[in-house]
C-alpha cells in the first residue's frame, strides 16, 4: 500500500496480512473439493460448510437476491441447478483465498460460464484491488457502476409494443418494481464494479461493491491503477459516485457545470421525452408472425 | 495528481536541465491548444499542452467532443437495435465493433452460432483489422512527413471495404452480425476474390515496410520516442498492439475462450521489447501480415452450412451478465451487458473501448517530450475518437 493512500477504515476480518499470496497451490485446509468455495456448482451443500474455517458463514444479513446468484448459504439447495457446470478450480481457488484474507468483507462470489465475480464490501473496495494486483491481476481494464433501479416509464413503452403484437407479454410480469439485482447479488441500488485481468495465468475477475442509495461513495483504487482514473472520472459524472481520494475529480465527457447524472435510470432521455419512438409509428410486421395488423399508434 | 510519480519527476528535471545546460537558453512557458481539429488527433480531441520552451511538462486530453452516450441510449434499444449504434464506435475497425456485443448477447441468451457463421465471423473481424490497421500504417508516415505512405493505404484498404460492402452491404457500418449467426452468406465468388485482396493486402505490407520501416528518418523520429514500460502500461489498461509492443505477450485471440475461429488457424503473436513508437508500428504491421494468413487458411477450410441458427423473431433475454471482450484492431474491446429478463434492450451495457484506456496514459507519456514527438506518440498509440468518447 502506498503512504500516500488514505487512512484505511477498519473492518470486520481486518486481520490477516494484507499481502498474501494468492498464487500459492497448496491451501492451509488441504486441497478442497472444488465445489466447495461458494459457487452454483455447490449443488445440494453436501459439503459440510463447518469443515472449512476459511470459508465465513454468508451474510446473514443479506437479503438473498432473486438472481441465480451462488451465495455461501449452502442450507438452502439450488432448486434448479444448472445443467452439469464444469469445476473451475482456478478461479474457484481464487473466491477460497480472498475469503480467506478478506473474511467477511467477500460478501459473495459466482463462478459461471468461466467467468467469475466476487462482492466485497465497500470499505473492502481499495483493499481488494490492492490485494488483486499483488496477486498478479496487473491488468486494469474497466470500472464502472449500474443503477439498478427499475425503469418503469421505458418499460411501459416498450409493453405497449409488445402487448399490441400479441407478444404475451403481461404488463405486471414485465415490470420489475422493485430493484433486482444480478450476478453476485446485491443490496442497495448503486453497484461499482470493476474488471481486472492476470495477463500470467489468462484469467479475469469481475469485482463489485455496494454503495449506499443516497450518497454513494467509494475509496478511489487510482492510486493503486493509474488507469482507474480516467474510469472514476467518467464515473463520477455519469452515476454521482464520489471516489474518495481521487486526485482530481473533474468533467471528462460533459460540460463543466452538467446538472444531474446521465447513466441513472431516473435521469431522462430528453430525446424520448420530446419525440416518441420511431419504432411505434412505423413498425415493419415481422415476417412469419403476421396473423395480426399491427395498428399505427 | 498520482502520476506525478517521484522518479518521472526526476526524469523530467534532468532533461530540462540537460536542456539548459546544452543551449543556455531561457525559457518561457506556454500553454498550446493541440486541437480539436487538429490532423494528429484523429477527430475532435483538445490535448492542453503546457511548454517549457520546447519540452511538454504537462499535457491534459480534453475528450468529450463526440461523446454520444451510447450506453444511454442501448437501454432504450432492442438487443438487434444495437449492432447500429455499435457500428459507429470504432469506425474504421466498424465489424469487429458488432462481434463483442453479438457474443455477449449469445452467450446470455444460451445460443451459439453455427460453424460457418463462426468463421465468416472471423474472416471479417481480421478484415476489419486490416481495414483499420492498413490505414494506420500509412497514416504514420503522414504524422512524419512522409506524404506517400498514406494513398497506398487508402487504395488498398479500399479493397478490403470493396469486399465487405459485396457481402454486407455496407461499406463503414456493415451491420453483419445477429444474434445467433449472420444477416446473409456469402455471394457467389467471393472467396476468390478475397484470396486476391489479401494476396495485396501482403504486398502493401512489404511496400510498407521498404517505404517507412527501413526508412532512416522514420526511425530516426519514432525509435525510443514515448518508451511505456510494461508495468506502467498494464496499470493503465493498455491493450491490443500498444501493450504487445511493450512486450506483454496477451492477445485475446489466442488467451481468451472464444467460439470465434482463430483457434482453427496457425498464427503468432507478435511482441517487441522496445516499448516506443517504432515498436507499436512494426508489431501492427505484423499483426496486418498474421491478419491475412489467418483469413487465407480459414478460407481455405470454410465448412458449409446454414449462417443462422434458429432463432425467435423477438430475443427475451435471460436475466443475467455477461461480459465478453475481443482483441480489436485498437485493442481490447468489451462489452458488460446486463439483461433484466424482459422484453427490451439491455438493461445496462457497458462499452470498454480500447482507446479510452489507450489515451489515458497521454498525460503520463507526454512529459518532458519534445514539441515535434507529441505527434509521434500520439499518432503511435493510435486512437480512434468515437472509440474514447462513445
Amino acid at each position: 500500500m502506498s503512504e500516500t493512500g488514505p487512512e484505511r477504515p477498519s473492518q470486520p476480518g481486518d486481520g490477516p496480512p494484507e499481502r498474501m499470496d494468492l498464487h500459492e497451490t497448496s491451501t492451509p485446509e488441504g486441497q478442497r473439493p472444488a465445489e466447495e468455495s461458494g459457487s452454483p456448482q455447490s449443488v445440494g451443500g453436501e459439503p459440510a460448510p463447518e469443515a472449512s474455517p476459511a470459508q465465513p458463514p454468508a451474510d446473514a444479513t443479506a437479503t438473498p437476491s432473486p438472481a441465480v446468484t451462488a451465495s455461501g448459504d449452502q442450507s438452502q439447495p439450488e432448486p434448479d441447478p444448472p445443467p452439469a457446470p464444469e469445476p473451475d478450480p482456478i478461479r474457484d481457488q481464487l473466491v477460497e483465498r480472498l475469503r480467506a484474507v478478506l473474511g467477511e468483507a467477500v460478501v459473495d462470489s459466482v463462478v459461471q460460464k468461466g467467468d467469475l465475480w466476487v462482492r466485497v464490501h465497500r470499505d473492502a473496495w481499495r483493499r481488494t484491488a490492492q490485494l488483486l494486483k499483488d496477486s498478479g491481476f496487473t491488468y486494469f481494464c474497466f470500472l464502472s457502476g449500474i443503477d439498478w433501479l427499475p425503469n418503469p416509464e421505458l418499460s411501459n413503452r416498450y409493453e405497449q409494443v409488445f402487448t399490441a403484437e400479441g407478444d404475451g407479454a403481461d404488463p405486471e410480469e414485465t415490470t420489475p418494481s422493485t430493484i433486482e439485482t444480478g450476478l453476485a447479488g446485491g443490496e442497495t441500488r448503486f453497484q461499482v464494479f470493476a474488471r481486472l485481468y492476470d495477463v500470467q495465468r489468462k484469467f479475469g475477475v469481475t469485482i463489485k461493491a455496494d454503495l449506499d442509495d443516497e450518497a454513494p461513495s467509494v475509496e478511489s483504487i487510482s492510486s493503486v491503477y493509474r488507469g482507474a482514473d480516467w474510469h472514476e472520472r467518467e464515473t463520477w459524472e455519469m452515476f454521482g459516485f464520489d471516489f474518495v481520494g481521487h486526485p482530481g475529480l473533474r468533467h471528462l465527457y460533459l460540460p463543466t457545470g452538467f446538472e444531474g447524472f446521465p447513466l441513472r435510470k431516473d435521469f431522462p432521455l430528453l430525446a424520448r421525452v420530446v419525440k416518441p419512438w420511431p419504432g411505434l409509428v412505423d413498425k415493419e410486421p415481422v415476417p412469419g408472425e403476421d396473423e395480426e395488423e399491427v395498428p399505427a399508434t | 495528481m498520482t502520476i506525478t510519480q517521484h522518479q518521472q519527476q526526476a526524469y523530467i528535471a534532468g532533461q530540462a536541465a540537460e536542456a539548459r545546460l546544452r543551449f543556455e537558453l531561457e525559457t518561457e512557458g506556454m500553454t498550446l491548444n493541440i486541437g480539436p481539429q487538429h490532423p494528429a488527433t484523429h477527430g475532435t480531441l483538445r490535448i492542453v499542452v503546457r511548454l517549457d520552451g520546447e519540452q511538454v511538462v504537462w499535457a491534459d486530453p480534453v475528450c468529450g467532443y463526440m461523446h454520444r452516450g451510447y450506453e444511454k441510449l442501448c437501454e432504450v434499444r432492442k438487443y438487434q437495435q444495437v449492432t447500429t449504434l455499435i457500428n459507429r464506435i470504432d469506425w474504421l475497425g466498424h465489424f469487429a465493433n458488432e462481434v463483442p456485443f453479438i457474443l455477449a448477447v449469445e452467450q446470455l441468451y444460451d445460443v451459439e452460432a453455427p460453424p460457418r457463421a463462426q468463421w465468416i465471423r472471423t474472416i471479417f473481424f481480421e478484415m476489419a483489422r486490416m481495414a483499420n490497421l492498413g490505414l494506420f500504417l500509412g497514416d504514420m508516415g503522414v504524422q512524419l512527413g512522409a506524404i506517400t505512405p498514406v494513398f497506398f493505404a487508402f487504395r488498398d484498404r479500399e479493397h478490403v471495404l470493396n469486399l465487405m460492402e459485396a457481402a454486407t452491404g455496407g461499406r463503414f457500418h456493415p451491420n453483419y452480425d445477429r444474434v445467433g449467426g449472420l444477416k446473409e452468406d456469402l455471394p457467389k465468388g467471393w472467396v476468390d476474390e478475397c484470396k486476391e485482396v489479401m494476396k495485396r493486402q501482403r504486398e502493401f505490407c512489404d511496400e510498407m515496410e521498404e517505404l517507412l520501416v527501413g526508412n532512416e528518418i522514420f526511425q530516426t523520429r519514432t525509435r525510443g520516442i514515448g518508451v511505456i514500460p510494461q508495468q506502467i502500461g498494464l496499470d493503465y489498461g493498455l491493450s491490443g498492439a500498444n501493450i504487445r509492443a511493450s512486450g506483454v505477450d496477451w492477445d485475446l485471440r489466442r488467451d481468451r475462450p472464444t467460439p470465434l475461429a482463430w483457434k482453427e488457424a496457425d498464427w503468432k503473436v507478435w511482441t517487441h521489447p522496445d516499448g516506443d513508437s517504432f515498436a507499436r508500428y512494426w508489431v501492427r504491421l505484423q499483426e496486418v501480415r498474421e491478419s491475412t494468413k489467418i483469413v487465407d487458411q480459414l478460407l481455405e477450410g470454410l465448412p458449409s452450412g446454414p449462417v443462422m441458427a434458429k432463432m425467435p423473431a423477438r430475443l427475451r433475454v435471460p436475466k443475467g451478465e455477461a461480459w465478453v471482450n475481443t482483441e480489436n484492431p485498437l485493442g481490447e474491446m468489451g462489452y458488460y451487458v446486463v439483461s433484466d429478463g424482459g422484453p427490451s434492450g439491455p438493461f445496462r451495457c457497458k462499452i470498454r473501448s480500447a482507446s479510452f484506456n489507450n489515451i489515458s496514459i497521454v498525460p503520463w507519456l507526454l512529459r518532458g517530450v519534445y514539441v515535434p514527438d507529441v505527434i509521434t506518440i500520439l499518432a503511435s498509440l493510435y486512437f480512434i475518437l468515437g472509440d474514447i468518447d462513445r
